[in-house]
């Protein structure tokens, strides 16, 4: 039940916000979305227990409620370890994401923060949904929001970019749909007897089809991941949009949707064509690294600071497709709490870029330098940020990509060599980039810029305590998917 | 039965009302009358096959769904109507009429059990189709409209009955099961060319209504011209019971193996051509109203996958997922023609440059028009995309996987389209100052807008209420 009201209160949020105005509605979104991370913090503590080494793995706070009866779909929803995670995370950013539009002055305000909180109940039910045709709902409920947000918020390019956007999300999503629809075929009756086949979870996770069937229901599955992650050859949406949409639904697009995709291939892909994951795992995990090299070489070329982090995000995420594809336990751990670490990072590090861009009106690293004397603050979260991203060791960054190498190293020494490369890429296009936009000689920008002001530490200061509490302490948040991670890489050994 | 005896009396009343010259008393009268109608007709709900006419109609759940559906779109459709009363249109009592005639008929295609009662409800909805496409006269278009209508509409209604003379003649018979029986158990074997002749032509008939390719060229002309009002009901009702008749005649009159092998390869090829065409074709327009033209045909398309695909019963998969996805159609349909008469009547055009800036000026269109385009995309949260994935569940289930494919390809196009008012609306300023003024709109209207809005959204996240009764 608990994760029904986190489902429907931020989607009853964004409609009640149609009945306030301008200021108002910020305060009353940013308090809804607050409650909502409550919520997911009551429930992160319920279910703490349960969730240590050894306990039970099952879903929690499960709710199932017969949706189509006669097609055998339900509505079923609940929290595993990993759900819950991936839940912290999106209830955690959704305030952060509204509080960093707060110095912003839209047109339609309270439209704008309903439709991020409309998403946000996308964001969950994905990250929540126990029934395959609910996911693919959920998946679509989640696209559509943020192709208004980028669509009429957006720069000069939107129009075309977003266009481009919606039709590669939507087009991948129907080929997993199409895989749903071939592999709810292949299911048994429900309970009830009222449907000959069900889409259930479960039901697709004992499916044991034969290899061949296999091999080419993982790619029309996989279609929809490839394209929200996305995976080179698939990316090619991703830095225009990234770059042209307002910086908040850029921060949701790089810090959660980004984590549909992994999650999608964790919970939906590996456990139920585990025979078509290992007939193709190579050619992911050389896609995935041909990813980290050519996003991070290209990210030392940008000028545009946006364009930029959307590079060293496609970057980033290889390595994660990396080490869930490593079939390993510290790829996978390490893809969980990287998940966690890259949200934080990479949404922190677009609110900096954005709050550059309102003071000096660019965010070109040519006409950017000595910034920091005027802003030692601003410098110093800067700094913590972008070290938490190079994955420096007590940084947050640090533990995940420590994972995710150990995971592909255990796969294959040389790919694990290669994948290495992405923290001494990473550490030259990052560092560059802050070197000469903060420190350098002085630019016109520098007399005049001024330092954080007390709304915008308002986000910044949880996300830095947060770099350095995952890196310190990982362990809270590694046990919390550790049995979900487990009992996916049983189900992947299985066969 | 009684929604027919009521409607045609309480449309004969409506006539009288005319003579007082007061067109406000129009319509509300006119949506207590369909109101009282659509209650009257769910009445029947669950009573059993009814035969009435000494089994000339015969009422039962299948054709109350039908007919709900037919009554339920006129009851929404006609606030948009309003403009006329403003007005003081003086036929308007005519129109009100024509419109309840033409549901007869539309009912009569939902319950038939005898081809006399296919013809004449064909003929009871056409003629009306005819007068209305027309009704704007001093406009050289809608005299066109109704000209080419009324044209190629006769020319169709010839063959049709002149497949229903061959199928008489091959058979002895015009009673829906009698046929069936004939078709299954031929008396003469030697009779057989001229029953698949009689049973093609009126294939062709019927998909000639319902505005299937390669019957399709007078659609965008017809619909273009004809005043927006009638169009939006041209292309629901007209089609909904349309397919509601075509679907009756191949479950009950069509159904033996032998016969299958006739029409199932005739009406696999008009379902990708009609697809291909309503789909391809509406990239090219210009113009929103024909761009919904076009959509209506390749709608069409995806009804008919259905039919292809059914499982030889009027209930299960196949029946429900016409019902539900000819629900979901109307619906957003009635709001996007809504939608453009009000935005074309202000702005008085119809491209899609017209609805540039209109999420500005008047958000509630605004919104209604991208919920009823994302429905007629088949996006989710909308009743659109559960009606595809009926059709396309049932389709997949009786092994149609290609059909689908292509289908779903077509979507995929659909989705170019169907985003460009969306974008108009949304992401680009107003080109003019006409354009810049918020277009009138009634709080009578407005009421109607959001209701549509719901119900799209209602059907695309509680689908389950609809999905399994029949």
């Amino acid at each position: 039940m608990l994760t029904v009201l986190l489902l429907l209160w931020p989607v009853t949020a964004a409609l009640l916000l149609h009945f306030f105005k301008g200021k108002a509605a910020r305060v009353a979104a940013l308090g809804a979305a607050l409650l909502e991370f409550a919520l997911a913090l009551y429930a992160a503590v319920l279910s703490g227990v349960s969730l240590a080494p050894g306990g039970d793995a099952g879903p929690k706070f499960e709710f199932n409620y017969a949706w189509i009866a006669s097609a055998g779909i339900n509505f079923h929803v609940g929290m595993d370890g990993l759900s819950l995670l991936l839940v912290l995370l999106t209830t955690l950013l959704v305030p952060v994401i509204l509080l960093s539009a707060f110095r912003r002055n839209f047109e339609n305000e309270s439209v704008f923060y309903a439709l991020v909180l409309f998403m946000q109940t996308g964001l969950i039910g994905v990250f929540t949904a126990q029934d395959a045709f609910l996911f693919y709902f959920m998946w679509e409920v989640a696209l559509i929001p943020i192709y208004f947000l980028a669509g009429v918020w957006g720069g000069v390019e939107r129009v075309r970019i977003t266009f481009k956007f919606f039709l590669y999300t939507i087009i991948g999503s129907l080929f997993m749909l199409a895989g749903f629809v071939y592999l709810y075929f292949q299911t048994g009756p429900t309970i009830d007897g009222l449907s000959a086949h069900n889409a259930s979870l479960s039901a697709f996770y004992n499916l044991n089809l034969p290899a061949a069937t296999q091999m080419w229901v993982f790619w029309l599955i996989f279609a929809a991941f490839a394209v929200k992650m996305p995976i080179f050859p698939f990316h090619t949406w991703q830095p225009d949009t990234y770059t042209d949409a307002p910086a908040p639904a850029t921060m949701l697009l790089a810090g959660i949707m980004l984590k549909m995709g992994i999650y999608g291939c964790m919970r939906w892909l590996l456990p139920v064509v585990p025979l078509g994951v290992d007939y193709w795992q190579n050619l992911i995990l050389i896609l995935a690294i041909i990813g980290i090299i050519y996003g991070a070489i290209i990210a030392i070329r940008q000028q545009d600071m946006k364009r930029l982090i959307a590079y060293s995000s496609l970057s980033h995420v290889g390595l994660m497709i990396a080490g869930v594809f490593s079939l390993t336990q510290l790829g996978m751990q390490g893809a969980s709490i990287q998940m966690l670490a890259h949200g934080i990072n990479v949404v922190g590090l677009f609110f900096i870029v954005d709050a550059i861009e309102r003071r000096t009106g660019t965010r070109n690293i040519a006409d950017l330098g000595g910034l920091t004397r005027q802003a030692p603050v601003l410098t110093v979260c800067f700094l913590v940020l972008l070290l938490g991203t190079v994955a420096l060791p007590l940084t947050n960054g640090f533990v995940g990509e420590f994972l995710l190498l150990a995971g592909v190293y255990e796969y294959n020494a040389w790919l694990g060599a290669v994948a290495g490369l992405t923290i001494i890429l990473s550490a030259v296009y990052l560092l560059r980039m802050f070197q000469r936009v903060m420190l350098g000689p002085d630019s016109t920008h520098s007399a005049t810029f001024t330092d954080l002001t007390g709304s915008e530490l308002a986000v910044l200061v949880p996300l830095i305590v947060l770099v350095f509490w995952i890196g310190m302490f990982p362990n809270t948040f590694l046990h919390l998917s550790e049995g979900s991670v487990m009992s996916i890489l049983g189900q992947v050994v299985k066969r | 039965m009684n929604s027919i005896i009521l409607l045609s009396a309480l449309g004969l009343g409506n006539l009288f009302l005319g003579f007082r010259r007061s067109n406000r008393l129009l319509l509300p009268v006119m949506m207590l009358i369909l109101g009282l109608v659509l209650t009257v007709n769910f009445l029947d709900w669950n009573q059993g096959p009814q035969s009435f006419f000494s089994g000339m109609l015969i009422v039962d759940n299948f054709s109350v769904a039908f007919t709900g559906i037919v009554l339920l779109t006129a009851l929404v459709l006609v606030p948009f109507s309003q403009r006329y009363v403003l007005d003081e249109e003086a036929n308007l009592a005519e129109y009100y009429s024509l419109l309840l005639f033409s549901l007869v008929g539309a009912i009569m295609l939902a319950s038939y059990n005898h081809l006399l009662m296919l013809f004449l409800g064909i003929e009871i909805l056409s003629v009306a189709m005819y007068v209305l496409a027309g009704s704007d006269k001093r406009n050289l278009r809608s005299n066109e409209a109704a000209l080419k209508y009324f044209l190629m509409g006769a020319f169709f209604t010839g063959i049709l009955l002149f497949g229903m003379a061959l199928v008489y003649g091959a058979t002895g018979t015009f009673e829906l099961s009698s046929i069936s029986f004939a078709v299954q158990n031929p008396v003469n074997e030697s009779l057989r060319p001229m029953l698949y002749i009689g049973m093609l032509l009126m294939l062709l008939g019927i998909g000639f209504k319902v505005g299937a390719a390669p019957f399709h060229f007078w659609t965008p002309d017809v619909y273009e011209g004809t005043p927006t009002f009638f169009t939006a009901f041209m292309s629901t009702v007209v089609k909904t019971a349309g397919f509601a008749a075509f679907l009756k005649l191949l479950v009950q009159v069509f159904p033996a193996a032998t016969a299958q092998g006739v029409w199932l390869p005739t009406l696999t090829a008009m379902c990708v051509l009609t697809l291909l065409v309503g789909n391809v074709g509406a990239v090219a327009q210009t113009s929103v109203k024909r761009m919904l033209a076009y959509s209506s045909i390749s709608h069409a398309g995806y009804l008919f996958i259905a039919l292809v695909a059914f499982n030889g019963a009027l209930e299960g998969a196949s029946a429900n997922g016409i019902m539900f996805y000819s629900l979901a159609y109307s619906i957003a349909t009635v709001s996007a023609f809504g939608v453009l008469k009000l935005v074309a009547d202000a702005r008085h055009r119809e491209d899609y440059a017209g609805f540039n800036g209109l999420a500005k000026t008047n958000p509630l269109l605004a919104f209604s028009l991208t919920i009823s385009m994302l429905s007629l995309a088949g996006i989710p949260l909308t009743g659109g995309f559960f009606g595809k994935f009926f059709i396309f569940i049932a389709a997949v289930e009786n092994g149609y996987i290609g059909l689908v494919i292509f289908a779903v390809i077509m979507s995929m196009v659909s989705i170019y389209y169907y985003l460009r008012p969306i974008i108009a609306m949304y992401m680009r300023d107003a080109d003019d100052e006409t354009a810049a003024v918020p277009v009138p709109v009634t709080t009578f209207q407005s009421g109607a807008l959001l209701v549509l809005a719901l119900l799209t959204v209602l059907l695309g996240v509680l689908p389950g209420l609809l999905a399994g009764v029949l």
